[in-house]
């Protein structure tokens, strides 16, 4: 019974003292929310943006913090479950009283959280490439749209530096972001003058582990006599497999180039990268590119992280773009009221990593460079093309009649996220 | 005809490529003799420039001077292994030793002191160079010392026909002396003088295409015939003849590709799901942490991995694979007594709760490799001796990473069935899992017996994870994409029967790639979990049910 009565004390007094502390830190921190799966399937690619943020707000609390204040993470674990995402974005607005949220990778966890930042008036940043098609008062994307990422990649394999190519396979994981994806792609190779028949779609589960048939039919698909390339959407874990089975194949990049649009620097880092040099793929970022501000950032993130073979990857950098952009908004604002920030957030200009400036639009998307890189045989891209200025991003794309109609605009007095063009 | 004559960067794209082909003419024949260390210098030293379009002239410039040097550069410049010098600005050919660069002269071939990535700057290439470089350099590789480049230059012409290059190839066939070189090249050739102007030549090609069974060469084949180019309706009845002929190879192989496909899928359900067959086959624990087991022999694997690469040289690099089997097996097998002892023995015959149990030792297991490992997953690299693939004929293609898998899975399940059938231990296994009590009373310490059972099983899944570790990510979700389909062999061949396991796996292996070329493969898995359901209301008790006592409890 004493021991009873200690334990309950000193729970008493701990839970005193923790609420204490909370109470002193919520008086003058600003919250920033940080939702990304730190277990489950999505770790591999999570993890590290939450490490990233970590390390942004060190960096910004070293500088003095915002409007005076320190900032303060508030990191969730939603652990790769979809509606766990939606509970955990509740949980950091209602309890925790988050002023902003960077979080998510997924699609579908996007999808699940956004009608809870609606409900609430939440802000998230989310920092990934993906298929477009929306464009939610509450968020701001900050990685590629489909025009700024998979047109462009389609493209420059269409010209000759690419290669001539006539006859494509679209490949992917069963899930909405390959799915429309490849539905604006194959609008858009129609569009071009590419027959049905040259085009040959295909979708696999998520980690799907034995690509031998399909490597196997892409390599008959491509003996038709017409240069081929595959456009990869197959995301996450099944990569491996996939490159590991064309390499032993023998499909060099020279025959079949393959461009991906979710392999980066930490996808390769499970992969003996020899057999890939040469195939490609398309983001807004490389951690290659040589620039001074990006080996400063890069320098800083491994001494923060303590590794220096950590990598920085594309949504590392959308974060680094978005945070930033927070951050001048909240000055802007002078205060991190929901509404003001966002007000402020239109036009907000911050560096490219790789050079050039990000611009905020008012569809909640950015203006950014897109590059396209070669594997090298370090694990690490090479640039082989670039956009000459910064591509705006997309909302709705151009390609899909349903949506070629719509446009998004949040400032008054259109404010409104998918509403047809005025006058269309 | 336009829409090949583009490929390669061949053609009329780039001027002067028939004076180049011409140069080559007279210039390869006399390979041996050097160019000028002067003019060689000059022509590498060209490459140090950003733009492609005067690489693209220094790399036809390095190909007409030829030599074996030239050879070794273009090469060294397609691998991207071809490097400026910062501080005297030449060309240097590097090789990679740790985080150093062993640095070559490329146009003196002497070796000089090593060099960091910070006194270097690469020659760029892109995929456009790279098949100018192939051409360019297959054309010098042509009258190489080695059959086996003569070969691969000869396939080169295969894929990528350039009539401009014809004249060199039948020299280099006139001169040819191995006959497996001869017959690639005389295909390549015949690929060409299907357009020759000459009906006999013609003729001669679409009879020895006929031979062939590569669905390049049938298409090419068709499209002759469909954009109505052979003049001769003899002629193009052959061509008709060959695409039919090619067809009805191309047919076989593909039953056999499918077959061989599948062999090698169920050779790796087999190995997930073997450790599983002693573990809930002979034991009737529903281990849901068997996956795991997996990922921790998948981790041992690259434990090994490690040390062979900072404490062995680099040339028996290739023997840690063997050297983790070992290792895995002792990992998984200590944690599978870990978990008996711990948890299971608790729970024996309460199904349910076991069930519950091992799946939370399973995230247990997960999350504390996650937290040691971290969540990316970890490079495994293949062994020299398991890369590439054998081609076995017609474009029928198995990897050599595959096929060792179904060997090795054909040596794990006869080792496991000899010590079952044979060995001591596996006399008290039978016994104790055919009557524990009558077991016991004979004098057998049934628990120890359950542990040393569960430790075998779980080492087996560990030594599965060292082979599906060349395969599939090693991370720590490695297991989880394994665990279902293993019940489900285990399920469907039956549970407590090592024979219906194998014939399980097989089957499904096989059904699958039938299924996946007809179905894909979301509908194709979709088919046979369908019919692995039906199957089971049937037979509850799988392919090879188990009959007597056993089978009652």
């Amino acid at each position: 019974m004493k021991t009873v009565s200690k334990l309950m004390a000193a729970l008493c007094l701990f839970t005193g003292l923790f609420a204490a502390s909370e109470g002193v830190r919520a008086d003058d921190a600003i919250k920033v929310g940080v939702l990304h799966s730190l277990s489950g399937t999505m770790a591999i690619s999570e993890t590290a943006l939450k490490d990233v943020m970590e390390f942004l707000i060190n960096e910004q609390n070293a500088k003095g913090g915002v409007l005076g204040r320190k900032l303060e993470a508030v990191v969730v674990d939603p652990a790769s479950d979809w509606p766990l995402f939606a509970e955990k974005a509740r949980e950091l607005i209602e309890q925790h009283e988050v002023d902003v949220v960077f979080g998510c990778w997924t699609s579908v966890s996007r999808k699940s959280v956004l009608p809870v930042f609606e409900e609430l008036n939440g802000m998230l940043f989310y920092p990934v490439q993906y298929e477009g098609e929306e464009s939610s008062r509450n968020i701001f994307y900050t990685g590629a749209a489909p025009n700024q990422q998979a047109i462009p990649a389609v493209e420059y394999l269409m010209g000759e530096d690419g290669g001539s190519v006539e006859r494509w396979v679209l490949a992917g994981t069963d899930y909405v972001y390959p799915r429309t994806t490849n539905k604006i792609l194959e609008a858009f190779l129609k569009a071009k003058g590419v027959a049905e028949e040259d085009i040959m779609i295909n979708y696999t589960p998520f980690g799907h582990s034995d690509w031998q048939t399909i490597v196997s039919d892409i390599k008959k698909f491509a003996s038709a006599g017409k240069k081929t390339a595959v456009v990869s959407t197959i995301n996450g874990d099944a990569n491996v497999p996939f490159y590991k089975e064309l390499g032993n194949q023998g499909i060099a990049a020279e025959d079949i180039p393959v461009v991906a649009f979710s392999v980066g620097e930490e996808e390769l880092a499970g992969i003996d990268t020899g057999p890939l040099v040469g195939h490609l793929a398309a983001w807004n970022y490389f951690m290659s590119v040589e620039d001074d501000q990006n080996s400063e950032v890069i320098e800083k993130w491994h001494a923060f992280i303590g590794d220096e073979d950590r990598v920085f990857n594309d949504p590392m950098e959308a974060h680094h773009i978005g945070f930033q952009m927070w951050v001048q908004a909240v000055e802007k604002a002078g205060t991190t009221d929901i509404d003001a920030v966002r007000a402020a957030m239109y036009g907000q200009t911050a560096p490219n990593l790789t050079g050039g400036t990000a611009v905020m639009n008012v569809n909640h998307h950015l203006s950014k460079p897109v590059l396209i890189g070669e594997i090298q045989d370090d694990g690490q891209f090479e640039v082989v093309w670039e956009t000459e200025g910064v591509v705006p991003g997309d909302a709705w794309s151009d390609y899909i009649p349903e949506s070629a109609r719509l446009m998004s605009d949040w400032t008054e007095p259109f404010s409104c996220g998918n509403c047809e063009k005025p006058g269309s | 005809m336009s829409d090949w004559k583009g490929r390669g960067l061949s053609g009329n794209r780039i001027p002067g490529t028939a004076a180049l082909a011409a140069a080559l003419l007279l210039a390869t024949p006399s390979a041996a003799g050097e160019p000028s260390e002067a003019d060689f210098h000059a022509a590498l030293q060209a490459l140090d420039t950003q733009k492609f379009e005067q690489k693209t002239q220094a790399i036809e410039h390095l190909g007409a001077l030829g030599g074996p040097r030239a050879l070794e550069a273009l090469e060294a410049l397609a691998k991207g292994r071809l490097y400026v010098r910062k501080s005297d600005g030449r060309v240097v050919i590097t090789e990679r030793s740790g985080k150093k660069y062993l640095v070559r002269d490329a146009a003196s071939g002497r070796s000089e002191a090593e060099a960091s990535k910070r006194e270097l700057k690469k020659v760029k290439v892109n995929n456009r160079l790279r098949r100018l470089i192939r051409g360019v350099a297959g054309r010098l590789a042509l009258f190489s010392d080695h059959p086996k480049r003569r070969i691969e230059a000869a396939e080169n012409l295969i894929k990528n026909p350039d009539p401009e290059v014809l004249p060199l190839f039948r020299q280099a066939r006139d001169r040819e002396t191995d006959d497996a070189v001869r017959s690639n090249l005389e295909i390549g050739i015949a690929m060409l003088e299907l357009e020759a102007d000459d009906p006999a030549l013609r003729r001669a090609a679409a009879t020895t295409l006929a031979e062939t069974s590569d669905p390049d060469i049938r298409s090419r084949l068709e499209h002759r015939l469909r954009s109505d180019a052979e003049p001769d309706p003899e002629i193009r009845n052959t061509l008709h003849a060959a695409v039919e002929a090619i067809d009805r190879k191309l047919w076989l192989f593909g039953i056999a590709e499918n077959l061989l496909f599948g062999i090698s899928l169920g050779s790796v359900l087999l190995l997930a799901a073997i450790g599983l067959a002693i573990t809930f086959g002979v034991m009737g624990v529903i281990n849901m942490a068997h996956g795991e087991m997996i990922m921790l022999g998948a981790y041992a694997t690259f434990i090994v991995q490690e040390i062979f690469r900072s404490i062995v040289p680099p040339e028996l690099f290739g023997f840690y694979l063997p050297a983790a089997l070992p290792a895995a097996f002792l990992v998984s097998a200590a944690m599978g007594v870990l978990i008996e002892r711990g948890v299971i023995r608790f729970l024996y015959g309460r199904p349910l709760e076991t069930l519950l149990a091992t799946w939370g030792i399973s995230l247990i297991l997960q999350q504390l490799v996650r937290s040691l490992f971290g969540a990316n997953n970890r490079e495994v690299a293949n062994p020299e001796w398991i890369s590439g693939a054998v081609e076995i004929a017609g474009g029928v293609t198995v990897t050599l990473n595959r096929l060792c898998i179904i060997l090795f899975c054909l040596a794990v399940v006869a080792a496991l069935a000899a010590f079952i059938r044979y060995s001591r231990f596996g006399l008290n296994m039978r016994a104790v899992t055919q009557n524990r009590s009558m077991a016991a009373s004979m004098g057998i310490r049934t628990g120890q017996v359950d542990a040393l059972t569960f430790a075998l099983g779980s080492g087996i899944a560990g030594v599965a994870g060292v082979a599906l570790s060349q395969i599939s990510n090693v991370s720590p979700n490695l297991g989880q994409n394994f665990i279902v389909d293993s019940f489900m062999v285990v399920v469907f061949g039956g549970v407590g029967s090592l024979w219906g396991t194998i014939v399980g796996a097989f089957s499904l292996g096989i059904v699958n790639k039938f299924l996946e070329p007809v179905s894909g493969a979301i509908l194709g898995k979709i088919v046979v979990l369908v019919f692995i359901i039906l199957f089971i209301q049937m037979r509850p008790r799988g392919l090879f049910a188990l009959k007597g006592r056993a089978a009652g409890d």
